[in-house]
């Protein structure tokens, strides 16, 4: 399922799985990441799985890139080999405090913003990939008619709990952090729980995500 | 515990980016948190040594200006790795101490950490442990997560730095090393090499670039010859590694360092080599620098002879 591995500088293996992004693809990183994950091997130091690649980092006193190549290549993955999912509903509230980019969505898309959200708000999400930042969840695919570009000026700042759009991916913003998606709401839920060690993100690559809408007077509740 | 059987260093002025940092944390990346740990892992490695801890041990990383330290206990020796200039204040006088030596403090004592000289990062640590928590294993500070001690900040003016052990078999040691800089950093070609134009990737290798000051612990930004992305300027978001070196959107060099986003869109020309990170990350903003490519094969042999270089340079301590 691997079509090429690469070394991405002298310690690290760049696993290529395709050039698409697609459940199907990424599904396939997934189970590789987690199989590696598994198996334990001796000087990894750390697995970046991505839509449709897997980043294999090792410590270069205990690997050469050919001798580790040849490792990954070896292991064998049933197809039928099933992912563990797991369905996790996320409340999210959309009062115009926390809908940043509400009116530029509108434009955009040449759609009411009740259309938007109910849009959004009706399918399920799959995690292809957390990461950039602790815990953020890129998560896919929205319609067709829902895909915009991300912003052309990026936010210095978007508060955390943000719920963000752009092209078919949507994602939460786990930390106040620079960024460039269009912001339709806000979660009170915590994303990310560094106190949490064994498991401090809420969503896994993988996971599904069911977003539900929740009121003002019920984000408060939420937070307290 | 009781105040009068304490020992601790209270801080008088924090410096930049003042923090504690050990190897750093493993197996990570896949949440989204970055390996951080000393940026200069030599200096770190030489430091502990020095002063016979585990080779894990945490100390006190600082960028450009160190803390200003007033210290209150039992008598605890200290030293300082990197290119530092330091006073140590004492009941006797104050005397200007030198890196990679080993001083005794007294009950009262300070030690003020001016600058680093020509360099970005220095170390600081004592013959014994500070009392630190770890997170996944690690206790470097992450200030952009916010993981690590002290809820992840930066040291700030009056925190205590508790010291729980102090070893007390120590003896006071010394190494006579002037550092290692480079001119040069040597790279391997990136997985999007070929999305820039042929004049571009001449230019990468040929030109010279400027640090910028935008960096920092997450990232080195450079300044120098525009480069022409042919293909596309952004790529389906992929995982980073330390050494990275993406172009982005604006057609400028950005090099990964150790608090690095974990994945990234930008198209990747090349990746800073092993054997050159450490002596990377002490270039200062306005130094300028040229890029060098290097074989894969070629790469892992520098590595380890910049390995067996270290542990060579740590058999020379007296």
């Amino acid at each position: 399922m691997i079509k090429n591995i690469l070394n991405l500088g002298d310690a690290a293996l760049y696993c290529d799985f395709g050039s698409d992004v697609n459940q199907e693809i990424n599904s396939n990183v997934i189970k590789y990441f987690y199989h590696i994950k598994k198996l334990n091997l001796k000087g990894i130091t750390n697995l970046t799985p991505s839509y449709n690649k897997l980043i294999i980092s090792y410590d270069l006193n205990m690997h050469s890139f050919l001798s580790l190549k040849k490792k990954i290549e070896n292991i064998e993955i049933k197809e039928n080999n099933k992912l563990e999912k797991n369905l996790i509903e996320i409340p999210v509230c959309c009062d115009n405090n926390f809908a940043l980019d509400i009116k530029r969505v509108e434009n955009k898309l040449k759609l009411k913003s009740d259309i938007i959200l109910e849009k959004f708000f009706s399918k399920n999400y799959f995690c292809y990939m957390t990461g950039f930042v602790a815990g953020m969840p890129f998560l896919g695919d929205l319609n067709q008619e829902m895909r915009l570009k991300r912003l052309e000026t990026p936010r210095v700042k978007v508060p955390k709990g943000s719920v963000g759009i752009t092209e078919q991916f949507c994602n939460i913003y786990t930390f106040e952090t620079p960024g460039g998606w269009n912001i339709l709401g806000n979660t009170p839920q915590n994303i990310f729980d560094t106190s949490n060690q064994l498991n401090p993100n809420l969503v896994n690559p993988g996971d599904t995500i069911k977003f539900y809408r929740i009121t003002l007077d019920q984000y408060n509740e939420i937070k307290r | 515990m009781k105040s009068k059987d304490r020992n601790y260093f209270k801080i008088l002025r924090a410096g930049i980016n003042t923090t504690y940092q050990d190897l750093g944390r493993n197996n990570l990346y896949h949440i989204g948190i970055p390996f951080s740990g000393a940026m200069d892992k030599r200096n770190f490695q030489l430091l502990n040594s020095l002063l016979q801890n585990d080779y894990n041990s945490p100390v006190i990383e600082f960028a450009y200006q160190g803390p200003h330290l007033k210290y209150f206990g039992k008598d605890i020796f200290f030293c300082i790795s990197g290119n530092v200039s330091f006073k140590i204040i004492t009941k006797e006088g104050v005397i200007d101490g030198n890196s990679y030596q080993c001083y005794l403090l007294k009950n009262g004592d300070e030690v003020d950490i001016h600058s680093t000289n020509k360099s970005v990062y220095g170390y600081f640590s004592i013959n014994g442990t500070f009392g630190v928590d770890y997170y996944w294993g690690s206790c470097s500070i992450n200030t952009q997560a916010q993981i690590g001690p002290n809820n992840g900040n930066k040291f700030s003016k009056d925190l205590e730095i508790e010291i729980i052990d102090i070893n007390k078999s120590f003896n006071k040691r010394k190494l006579d090393y002037l550092g290692s800089t480079i001119e040069n950093i040597r790279v391997i070609k990136g997985t999007n090499y070929d999305y820039f134009s042929e004049s571009s990737q001449n230019k990468f290798f040929k030109e010279s670039f400027k640090i910028t000051k935008l960096s920092d612990r997450m990232g080195m930004r450079l300044e120098g010859p525009k480069i022409e992305n042919i293909v596309d300027p952004n790529i389906k978001s992929e995982g980073l590694v330390k050494g990275v070196i993406q172009i982005t959107s604006a057609g400028d060099p950005i090099i990964m360092l150790s608090d690095h986003g974990t994945i990234g869109g930008y198209p990747k020309i090349a990746t800073v080599i092993s054997a050159d990170y450490d002596r990377l990350v002490q270039l200062t903003p306005g130094s300028n620098i040229k890029f060098k490519d290097v074989s894969l094969e070629d790469a892992e042999t520098l590595y380890k002879l910049y390995q067996m270089e270290t542990n060579n340079i740590i058999s020379q301590i007296k």
